[in-house]
Formats: structure tokens, sequence, C-alpha cells
């Protein structure tokens, strides 16, 4: 039972965490020449551009006061103070307005558990093995989910899409351009890596053990499934290897221990579901044991005990501005986390994990950043920024396209009517390579799911 | 501005075990801007004396009583407490720990289950909200599988300590409509519809013919005697039922019924009431909404929009904001910021989050303004208190000034330096 229309609060993070993912054997392991489920992305028409007279957060660490960038091709072709008029541009006179890097949401659930929030739709946990890393968040995802359209009206112009918590290990993820499509393949975020997603205590331990009287059924149980997992992994990526050089012979073709292998090669970022500082110092062994990287830890509730050793890692902690106390292990959450795991070194992320809160990432760094400062912890827009552009980019594999305002980089950036760490901010155009894709002041370019057509909020509800 | 630039008398320990005996106290909050929200209006350089728990003046040529302890809050914004209109601080502690929630009933007792007998004082909940403005709590039973339509009676408390913190035992009566109530009622909305008419017919004929039930000469009711009894103040009017509702043909039987059976109504979801908020201003039935709710999230939430608030406000529909989340009721005020940030004026938004509330459950002669008289819920913000990047630097709770310290700020504390050499569990609370 729900109450959907409070679904902010308590339900929504209960559902959350009732939520839940499947695989097959076909012929011998090998790349495949051509990839079925490539990118089909493709930019929307973009016009050379020329903003001027603006505020501009690059990201970088930079405010740059009555700035202009400049834009051509879909690429940032200059930032500054002066900047040249690229051949033909529109000249945008932006006084009084912001500019930021399109906001990018390290975990997103849209599209696997959109709304309406129904059995039929909810496509995010395969909840029938505690392994799964032979399934795949995009061939879940639902491109009508209404909440990419409201996403969009907050800022946001890149997600990765996580398979949900239940499992062990609970899948590949996929990082896409929030652009209208009708096909997921239209969305994918072109070279992007994939991620895998992992999950650490109460959940599978939950699921499986309470509920299905199997395999874990505590946290060493956990423990000794990821290390299972590894185990295998580390085989079929020995065998392929030889294949390759011609000492063996190929496996037969794996889906799961695929997955895993990429890992293994570092072609695949682990993302891990994991609230408590001494669970994540156990995440972080089990991977040096098998020779990979945490990522990025998600939600970290407890990533302020141990910044330096995320650090020391290179361990990214996406996590909320201020949720805590719906499960025992979120029941140490502090205000000042962000900030704290910032000043210990390590790289910070605010995430979402909500149709809600990814609506207003802006504002949620706000609240961290102002937590800070309040102990001491000095942190200016400039740098706070960077939690949910940059350093997310970072997290995803995709610094090198988008997360700043610089030279070369794919033009995803917001307009915004004020400083965006404010709670009156809204953001009046979001633009993804150079394309106008979000106008507040412009029916015609406020993406509508076909879901709600026909509906009085036939604007997604996000005007 | 932070809070150490606050200019703060020296505070004495925690006020956690003060008692209403000990707060014979006087305080004036000096210099500052404040929004009454009373007769007074908004004043600048305003003064602010509390004394005996009361508010005893407040106006801007105010002097300061002698013995007072003075707070300079030059800069600072001052407003009423934080009421939470739906919340469950004090009958829940960790949401996913069974054993300390105890907002919901599985069985066949509905109207007669009070949470004002489950309310814990001691919840770190309460000191986390509290030092963030939060200062009052209409505390409400929840839905449960099994349980009833009518889900039992609300609770007023302050969160201002472990004494006399009950201001009303019972003070409204929820129950579920719309999906949820289906949910309850065996598969349909129209059986939580049929349910709810039950219990008020069965509660008129109680009360009528009490002496024949008694004496077993009284057909059966649906509902047991303690639940008969419970509805009594609803069907006399006394008492508001409080119905969850968020679909536009759900909240429309809802004014229907209350219509027909004249009893005091409060919609709660209310997700499309936007649509037909001429007809709830002409009714006088106020709307608790959550402003953040935007996506269809069900089928009966398929026209959520974030100008909800602000069209109910302009029909002159009374609202108050409600986000589910007592953990983080502190973020009240968020909520309202992004209804004022979508068209609702900005004191009105505010109104939404502290009197408004007062009003709808009969408080407001008591409490919740800055007026001479009223109970000294009082919050001293470091700027507007709408705005994310805002934080309470001073609170005030029945006029006993609150130590501002939490279970998160002794944690955040204890982390603050990760490069000591002995283990953080011997940074001891300062």
């Amino acid at each position: 039972m729900t109450r959907s229309d409070f679904t902010v609060g308590r339900w929504a993070l209960l559902s959350m965490t009732i939520a839940m993912l499947a695989g097959c054997d076909g012929g011998p392991a090998g790349d495949a020449a051509v990839d079925p489920y490539a990118s089909t992305y493709q930019a929307l028409p973009a016009e050379p551009m020329l903003i001027e007279n603006v505020t501009i957060l690059t990201g970088t660490g930079e405010r740059i006061d009555e700035g202009a960038i400049a834009i051509r091709d879909g690429r940032i072709t200059d930032v500054g103070s002066r900047v040249g008029k690229p051949r033909g541009a529109r000249e945008i006179d932006a006084t009084g307005m912001w500019i930021t890097p399109g906001i990018i949401d390290v975990h997103s659930h849209l599209g696997v558990y959109p709304s309406p929030g129904v059995w039929a739709h909810s496509d995010g946990n395969e909840i029938t093995s505690p392994v799964t890393a032979e399934v795949w968040a995009e061939h879940s995802i639902w491109p009508q989910d209404p909440g990419f359209a409201t996403a969009l009206a907050g800022g946001v112009t890149s997600m990765q899409i996580l398979p949900g918590s239940a499992n062990l290990i609970g899948g590949r993820s996929v990082t896409v351009k929030n652009v209208p499509s009708r096909t997921v393949a239209g969305m994918k975020f072109p070279g992007a890596p994939y991620g895998l997603k992992m999950a650490c205590g109460e959940n599978p331990k939950r699921v499986y053990g309470r509920d299905k009287k199997t395999a874990p059924g505590t946290r060493m149980g956990n423990v000794a499934g990821y290390r299972a997992a590894w185990i295998s992994a580390q085989d079929y990526a020995n065998k392929l290897e030889a294949a390759s050089n011609g000492t063996g012979e190929a496996p037969t073709r794996d889906l799961k221990l695929e997955t895993l292998a990429g890992v293994l090669r570092g072609e695949i970022l682990v993302h891990n579901h994991c609230y408590r500082a001494d669970e994540m110092a156990i995440m972080m062994d089990i991977a040096r044991e098998f020779g990979y990287k945490v990522t990025s830890f998600h939600h970290a509730v407890e990533a302020y005990k141990i910044g330096d050793l995320l650090a020391e890692h290179g361990a990214c902690a996406s996590m909320w501005a201020d949720w805590w106390g719906f499960k025992i292990e979120a029941y140490d959450g502090v205000r000042e986390n962000i900030p704290l795991v910032h000043k210990a070194g390590a790289c910070a992320i605010v995430h979402s994990d909500s149709s809600y809160g990814i609506q207003r990432l802006n504002q949620e760094a706000a609240k961290a950043m102002a937590a800070g400062n309040r102990v001491g912890i000095e942190t200016s827009p400039e740098q706070a920024i960077a939690w949910i552009t940059r350093n997310a980019a970072t997290a995803l594999g995709i610094d090198e396209q988008v997360g700043t305002l610089e030279e070369g980089k794919m033009a995803d950036f917001v307009l915004w009517d004020r400083n965006p760490f404010s709670v009156y901010a809204k953001a009046m155009q979001v633009y993804i390579d150079g394309a106008l894709v979000y106008d507040r002041e412009d029916p015609a370019r406020q993406p509508v799911s076909d879901f709600l057509i026909g509906t009085r909020a036939g604007n997604g509800g996000a005007q | 501005m932070t809070a150490r630039n606050f200019t703060v008398f020296p505070v004495l320990v925690a006020c956690l075990f003060v008692t209403r005996v000990a707060i014979a106290e006087t305080f004036a909050i000096t210099n500052t801007t404040v929004h009454t929200l009373g007769q007074p209006g908004s004043l600048e350089n305003a003064t602010i004396v509390i004394k005996d728990g009361r508010i005893s003046a407040v106006g801007k040529n105010v002097s300061v009583p002698g013995g007072a302890e003075v707070l300079d809050a030059r800069g600072m914004v001052v407003t009423p407490g934080i009421f939470d209109p739906i919340s469950y601080l004090g009958i829940v502690e960790i949401s996913g720990v069974e054993e300390s929630v105890d907002d919901a009933l599985n069985n066949s007792y509905g109207p007669a289950f009070s949470v004002a007998d489950a309310v814990n004082p001691r919840s770190t909940l309460i000191a986390i909200n509290r030092i963030e403005g939060v200062t009052r709590a209409f505390v409400v039973p929840d839905a449960a599988e099994g349980g009833n339509v009518i889900v039992g009676q609300a609770a007023i408390i302050h969160l201002g300590g472990v004494d006399e913190y009950l201001i009303e035992r019972q003070a409204g009566m929820i129950a579920f409509l719309g999906e949820a109530g289906s949910g309850i009622a065996g598969g349909s909305r129209a059986g939580a519809m049929l349910r709810l008419r039950e219990a008020l017919q069965d509660a008129k004929d109680f009360k009528a013919n009490r002496d024949s039930f008694d004496a077993g000469q009284r057909r059966a009711y649906a509902l047991s005697r303690l639940d008969l009894e419970a509805m009594q103040p609803v069907i006399e009017g006394k008492m508001p039922l409080i119905a969850y509702a968020s679909r536009v043909s759900d909240i429309e039987a809802l004014l229907s019924l209350a219509d027909d059976a004249g009893i005091r109504l409060v919609i709660v979801g209310g997700a499309e009431a936007w649509m037909i908020a001429d007809k709830i201003a002409a009714a006088e039935v106020p709307v608790i909404i959550n402003p953040l709710a935007n996506l269809p999230g069900s089928f009966e939430s398929i026209n959520a929009r974030l100008e909800n608030a602000a069209s109910l406000h302009r029909a002159g529909v009374q609202i108050a904001f409600a986000i589910g989340d007592s953990h983080n009721a502190r973020n009240l005020t968020q909520s309202a910021g992004v209804a004022v940030a979508y068209g609702l004026p900005w004191e009105a938004g505010l109104r939404a989050i502290t009197v408004n509330p007062a009003k709808i459950f009969g408080q407001e002669s008591n409490c919740c303004t800055i007026e001479v008289g009223k109970e000294a819920d009082i919050v001293v913000w470091d700027g507007d208190p709408l705005e994310v990047t805002t934080f309470a630097t001073q609170v005030f709770i029945r006029g006993v000034k609150m130590s501002m310290e939490s279970r998160q700020t002794l944690l955040r504390d204890r982390y603050l330096e990760l490069e000591t050499e002995l283990p953080p569990a011997y940074h001891l609370p300062e």
C-alpha cells in the first residue's frame, strides 16, 4: 500500500528499499564485431551561440562574473571574461543569470522504476538470485517515464540509471543523456563506460535470507557471495586471455561472467550501494583482493567517518544532503557528510536516487555547502557545483566530454534565473550538445511523455 | 552569515530536562527582523520579549526588562516555530526497524487507536528537528494492511522537552480514502467510502441508543464500543476528520459526505486539489499538501503539479504543507520555498508551515504567531527561513531556550578531525 502523493518522504524510502534483477548462456565467448546495443544518440539541432553578461560556475572550481560562453557545432569553443563570437552566432544577453554545467545524477532509477509506480512498470530489481551481473538496466528502461522531463526542468542533462539494490551484484547500469527518445539506444551517452551495481548490507540479506530463506542471510554471507562471484570471474577472465594468446580454449560465453570480467579488466566501473563506514572498508578490501577499484560508493551515509580511507582508495562517495534514519544502517546520517568527505580530499558527489530529489540537486548541494560552512569547512558555490557536475562526470567516466564548462567539451549546460544555490532558483533553459532541450518560457520546448498526453498536466507537471 | 556571527549570551547546558516550572525566565531578542504572522505584521529593528513562557511584548519601541537575557539578533530573521501538520515524530525512530515503529495497527481497532500513548519525547528525531526550527507536530497514525479505513487519532506535541509534551491527546481522526483506502477496504475506493459512512452512521446510532447497546439490545455495529466512543467528537463536529485523498473525484466525494454528515473535514494529499480549488474554498475545507508532489506517481495523482499550492492559495483555500518524512521535518522550510518559487506569495509559504497548521487544528488562540500572550515558540534564523542555505541559530519552545545540540551534531563533532591518535570513540562531547 502506498500514498503516492506523499512519496517524497517515508513511503518513497520504504518502497525504494523494498524495491527489487537474470541471464542466459550462448555460444563461445568473444568480442562481437558489431555492438547490437550501441548508442544511436543523435544531438538535436543546434545553432552557434554567444551567451554574454552571465555569471559562470565552470565546474572546475572557478567563478567568472560578467562572463561569456561561445558554442559551435554542439561544443564549447570558449569560456571567459571576453570571448569571441562564433560566425553566425545568436547573441544572448543573460544579465542577472547564472550558467552551470549540465547537472549529472550518478544515481537514478528513472525508467526502471518509473511513474506511475505500479508493479507492471517496476523493472529495477531482478530479485531472483543474489548475483545477477547478466542483466542490463537499459533493457528495463521505459523512455516515456514522465520523470525524465521533470528532471530536465531541474537542469539534469545526464544520469546513470542503475539496477536496484536487492542483489549483491545487481547488473549493469547505463549512462544516458536526458533527451526525449522513442528508444533507450537513442538516449545512451555515446562512449560512456558501463557501470556495475553492487549492494552491501541490509537489502540483500533481507530480500534473500529473511524473505526467501536462502543465502545470503548475514553480512558475512554477503561477503562470501561477492568473493565467490569474483573467483568465477577471475577464472573466466584467465580463460579468455589464454584463448586470445592462443594458449587455451575460449570458454562458453557467459553473460554474467562477461560483465564481471569487464570490471576486472577496468572497463566497467563499480558503483557500490553501501551505508556503513565499516562495510565500505570491507568492500575496499575485497576490491584489493581481486584487483579492481570501487569507483563510487552510493548513499554512503557514514562516509564522513572514513573520508581518509576513501581518498586513499580513490573512491568517490555519492551521497544525499540529509536523508537518514529510514534504516538502521542510515541512522548515523549527519548534515555535514558531503563537506566532510570533500574536506578529507575524497571525491564528493550529491546524488538523488529519487525522481523527486533529481529535480532539485542544486538545492541539495546548497544545503550540504551551507552545513559545511557552518562548521568551518569553507565551501563556495564554484566549488560545491562540482559535487553535481565534474565529480559526477568523473565517477561515470565521462569527464573528458562533460561535467565542466571548458573549451572542447560537449555544450551541456543550464541557464539559471539566479544563483542556483537558492531554493528560488529555476533552470530557465537547458542545453544538451548545444541544443535547447528545455525552455521554461516556451511550451514547445518542454518534452511531454506519451503517458501524459491528454491530461490537464500535459506538461509533465514541470511547468 | 554563519551561526558563529550571532551574538549569543553564554548558553547553559542543554535544556533537555527543563520542566514547565523552571521557565520563569525572561528573554529579549533585539534588533531583529520579525515576521509575526499576527496583528503586528512584519517589523524591522524590532524587539521581542519572552516572559514566563509567553510573548510579553513585540514591537519597535519595546524596552528590555531588567534581568532579561538579551539576544542581539541583528541581521537575523525571527519567525514562529515550524509546525509539522502530518508527522510521525515520537512514534517512529527507524522506519525499517519494526520494533521502533508505533504508527499503525493491523488489527480491527480503528478510531479508538490513539498515538498519544506511544509518543516518545526522547526520540532522537525530536532534537534533530528541533534545532532546525520545528517546534510542534501533529502526530498521526498511519494505515496498515489488515487495519481499518479510519486508522485512529492524532495527537499534538511540542518538541520542547520531556515533560508535558502532549499538548492535545486527541486532536483529529485520520482516515484513508482513494487508493490507500481501497487497499484496506477490499479492493475499491467505493468500499473505503462505504466503511466511512458506516462508521459515521453507527456512531450516531450508538450515541442515541447507548443504553440499549449496553444492555445487548441493539443491532451489531461494524465498529467496537471503544471505536464508537472515539467517533463521537467527530460526529459532533468537535474533532476534525483528516482524510487522505488525491484524485479530484475522491476529494469531491469527501466534500459531499462532510456536507451531508455535518462533520469538520481536512483533506490530506490533495495532489489534484488545484483543479477544484474554488469548490474546496467554498466548502471552507483546509488542504494539507506536499508542495513538491509533481509526478504522476499513481493514477490518483496524474495531474499533480508544482503550482498546486499557489492555485489553492489564490482561490482562498487554507493550506498547510507536509512532506511525509519526519526524520527530515526540518525540510518543510525548503518545501515552502519551492512553493514560493512556483507562485505562492512568500508569507503564505511561511504561514503554511507555521500558523496555518495551528489554525487547522484549533491551536491558534494559544500559539504559532508572535503576538502578546501567545506561547513563545520562536526561531531565530541566520537568513530567509525558506532558503536552503539558512539555519536556525536559536530556538525557543514555550519560552524555553533550547539547546542547539542533537545526536547528529555530536556525531559530526566526533568525526570533524579524522587524524587523531586515539579512535574517535574516545572523543567525548565537550
